[in-house]
């Protein structure tokens, strides 16, 4: 059996006395979409900042191997910049975090800022306007076309990020974070603030990225409807501590689940009347 | 009549002309409380005891500008255009004509009136672009961006032209050559500073300290070494670059007052340094009789040393001071240029994109797999180079440097000029530069007023331009090329 492409073992942060994420493992499949789910303050953000090097974990090892090249790469000993240069995890943001005054098309390049550098010989290749560097950066703005085209952004892409409406800002950093060539795609709350139209669309998108360009998913969200459409598998997080993990269908009639999200009480109810989702 | 009418009926609006008389009527009250007893009231020092002297007239004349100043912008505010242009005309004609007790009274009233004009012509010309957009909204964006675009790029031939004839006017003489000079080095400085402070957000307060470092370096390296000018550039260069980079690395962590406050101490460092390492450089004395520089190799002096060729000998010309002014004036044209465009040029590569990115936020930087380290010192490394380099122009032109030409107030000056010409916008900064130092140097005559005018400049652009006199910022990159917000208009 080969290895996952996220491996997330006993991964413990604390907080001073604050436990935010307690003894916490599971794995997440490339090609395949995993969601984080849990109600708030259960350490889900928490999570996503260990795995991308934000905070450094109290406990735990992260360890991500990369398919193609069979490499693995401990997560919890990188800097936060390398785990997206060399390990390939991107990260999309709870709070938009696009470089507002930048045009549409600049964001995209900026991501793919490791790739240019080298080919501007880091700058002084660039500067004469070395005709390697012209092709590398034609390239480049041909893979930023080819994500506004996906994301429907195209129109737009010479505007300031920042003019966008909401749902296109949402888009387009997850279009940026697809411009690194991420191996795991990590999504904090994609939908947050998205109408049933647009939650859709994020759907098909991120399916499009799973089944052709076989990216591992990563997905805290709190829209049911995203989550229980796309996901195929869910881990579930409740003060810390994941207390179920499985198919959507099985999370649906977990009672743990349930008792998490409706509190003790409403429990028995909800699933006889099979409400809950 | 106006204040009766109100009382008697609140609920109903006044007519717009005796509404403006109130306005004015209540302003002019307000008026002669404030200037009553300020100018009303004059103590005289009448032989050995103070004695108040009252100046009923100037209180007066006074009241009634203000009372008619405040008539026409009311009456304008009001949508009646052309009586308020009658009072302002009023006013122009009444300062000019009359004959007006004081001097300042005299200038107030032709300034309102002037004020009144300019801002009735200015609102009439809002209103009709308004009108325009209401009928057109994309033809009109179009065509105030095709406006801006000829504007700015007019304005930089335009600089770039008068910069180049203006040692060949026949006014030149060697004031105007050193202020040119001085204009220059500035906006070379600020040129340089923009790098840091514009494009990757970092607020430096401390820049004049890389200025010192290379005026410095090319002072000892020519004094004691025996280098040439374009020898120790080079080296001042990179000295200070180095010096950009030890800076950088303590203060990375560090963003917005941290970092100035930071960089403000390290400026001070270099400059107390040199003020008390005497045996390194001479101290307080500073490092005088810099070799000056020379045409490649011909020195401009009357008299050329033993087996040397001097420069007007070589070209066959009288000897002039002038020629040295000039020659120094077209070199700092050329380095100020070369950083320019180097800017211009690195803008639109990946550094460059990735310090805008820096500045906009560091955080998304990092998830995109960008070395902010990297990134940051690059930025701190190049814009200090370029104050390296500005530092050893400077000491060749001087031949003398002392701690005194880099205290604080310089760096402030260069950030001045950074922060009012519009972070990151390169002809912004040159525009600024001229404004600031040029204007400085003209309200010399204003002796120690010429701060106070200085000061007022600087409000008023805040006021009026508060993202610098060009913020306007194009991306370094297009999909659609450079026509497609111009097509816009012309297709609807």
């Amino acid at each position: 059996m080969t290895a996952p492409l996220l491996k997330v073992e006993h991964l413990t942060m604390r907080f001073g006395g604050l436990v935010a994420i307690n003894d916490v493992s599971f794995e997440a499949e490339a090609g395949r979409i995993t969601a984080v789910i849990g109600p708030n303050g259960a350490g889900k953000t928490t999570v996503f900042n260990c795995l991308t090097g934000f905070y450094k974990p109290t406990v735990g090892r992260l360890t991500l191997t990369d398919a193609k090249s069979g490499h693995s790469y401990l997560l919890e000993r990188l800097d936060d910049f390398r785990i997206t240069k060399s390990a390939g995890v991107a990260r999309t943001f709870q709070n938009i975090r696009l470089f507002a005054g930048m045009s549409v098309l600049e964001n995209l390049l900026v991501a793919q800022h490791n790739k240019l550098m080298l080919a501007s010989g880091y700058s002084l290749l660039g500067l004469v306007g070395w005709p390697s560097y012209r092709a590398a950066e034609r390239d480049a703005v041909e893979k930023a076309r080819f994500w506004l085209d996906r994301t429907g952004l195209l129109p737009r892409s010479d505007e300031p990020a920042g003019s966008l409406p909401y749902g296109d800002q949402r888009r387009l950093e997850i279009a940026r974070a697809m411009c690194t060539d991420p191996a795991l795609l990590c999504l904090d709350e994609p939908a947050a603030g998205l109408n049933p139209r647009e939650s859709a669309e994020l759907n098909t998108l991120l399916l499009m990225i799973r089944n052709d360009y076989g990216a591992g998913i990563l997905l805290i969200e709190h829209d049911m409807s995203v989550v229980m459409g796309i996901s195929d598998h869910i881990v579930v997080l409740d003060y810390g501590k994941k207390i179920a993990e499985g198919s959507p269908a099985e999370i649906k009639a977990n009672p743990d689940v349930i008792r998490a999200y409706l509190g003790e009480d409403d429990t028995t109810e909800a699933l006889a009347e099979g409400v809950v989702e | 009549m106006a204040v009766a009418n109100s009382v008697v009926a609140p609920a109903a609006p006044l007519p717009p002309v005796l509404a403006a008389l109130k306005d004015a009527v209540l302003v002019a009250l307000v008026a002669m409380a404030l200037t009553g007893p300020i100018v009303g009231l004059q103590t005289v020092d009448a032989g050995g005891r103070l004695t108040v002297d009252m100046r009923f007239t100037e209180v007066a004349l006074g009241i009634v500008i203000v009372f008619f100043g405040r008539f026409g912008l009311a009456l304008g505010e009001r949508g009646l255009a052309l009586p308020a242009y009658g009072v302002g005309a009023l006013l122009m004609v009444a300062g000019f004509l009359l004959p007006w007790p004081a001097e300042l009274l005299k200038v107030l009233a032709v300034a309102a009136g002037i004020a009144l004009v300019v801002r009735g012509i200015a609102g009439q010309l809002k209103e009709r672009r308004t009108q325009a957009v209401l009928r057109a909204p994309d033809e009109e964006d179009a065509k105030a961006e095709r406006l801006r675009r000829l504007v700015t790029r007019g304005l930089g031939f335009a600089m770039l032209a008068a910069a180049v004839l203006l040692p060949m006017m026949p006014f030149a003489n060697s004031y105007i050559m050193d202020t040119a000079i001085r204009v220059m080095t500035y906006m070379m400085l600020a040129w340089g500073l923009n790098i840091v402070v514009g494009l990757a957000g970092l607020l430096d307060l401390g820049y004049v300290a890389f200025y010192a470092v290379g005026a410095y370096t090319y002072s000892i390296l020519s004094k004691d070494f025996g280098f040439g000018f374009w020898g120790a550039l080079p080296i001042a260069g990179a000295l200070a670059a180095s010096f950009g980079i030890l800076l950088g690395f303590p203060v990375l962590r560090l963003r917005g007052d941290y970092l100035a406050i930071v960089t403000l101490g390290f400026g001070e460092i270099i400059r107390i340094v040199l003020l008390n390492w005497t045996s390194f450089s001479g101290g307080p004395n500073g490092i005088g009789s810099i070799p000056r520089l020379t045409f490649f190799g011909y020195p401009f002096a009357r008299r050329a040393p033993e087996g040397e060729v001097t420069f007007h000998q070589l070209f066959g010309l009288d000897f002039s001071p002038l020629h040295r002014a000039v020659f120094f004036f077209y070199l700092i044209l050329v380095l100020a240029l070369v950083v320019n465009f180097f800017t211009i040029r690195i803008r639109r590569l990946p550094v460059g994109r990735a310090w805008e990115a820096l500045r906009e936020d560091e955080i998304a930087c990092r998830a995109l797999g960008i070395n902010p380290t990297n990134t940051k010192l690059t930025a701190f490394a190049i814009g200090a180079m370029f104050a390296g380099f500005a530092g050893s122009f400077f000491a060749t032109t001087q031949s003398f440097v002392s701690p005194e030409s880099f205290t604080f107030l310089e760096s402030a000056m260069i950030l001045a000029i950074v922060v009012l010409g519009g972070m990151g916008s390169q002809l912004g900064v040159a525009l600024a530069a001229i404004l600031i130092i040029g204007l400085t140097e003209a309200f010399r005559g204003l002796a120690e007023y010429r701060m106070l005018v200085f000061g007022l400049g600087m409000v008023m652009i805040m006021v009026w331009r508060p993202r610098g006199l060009l913020a306007h910022r194009d991306p370094t990159v297009l999909l659609h090329g450079r026509k497609s917000v111009l097509k816009k208009g012309a297709a609807a």
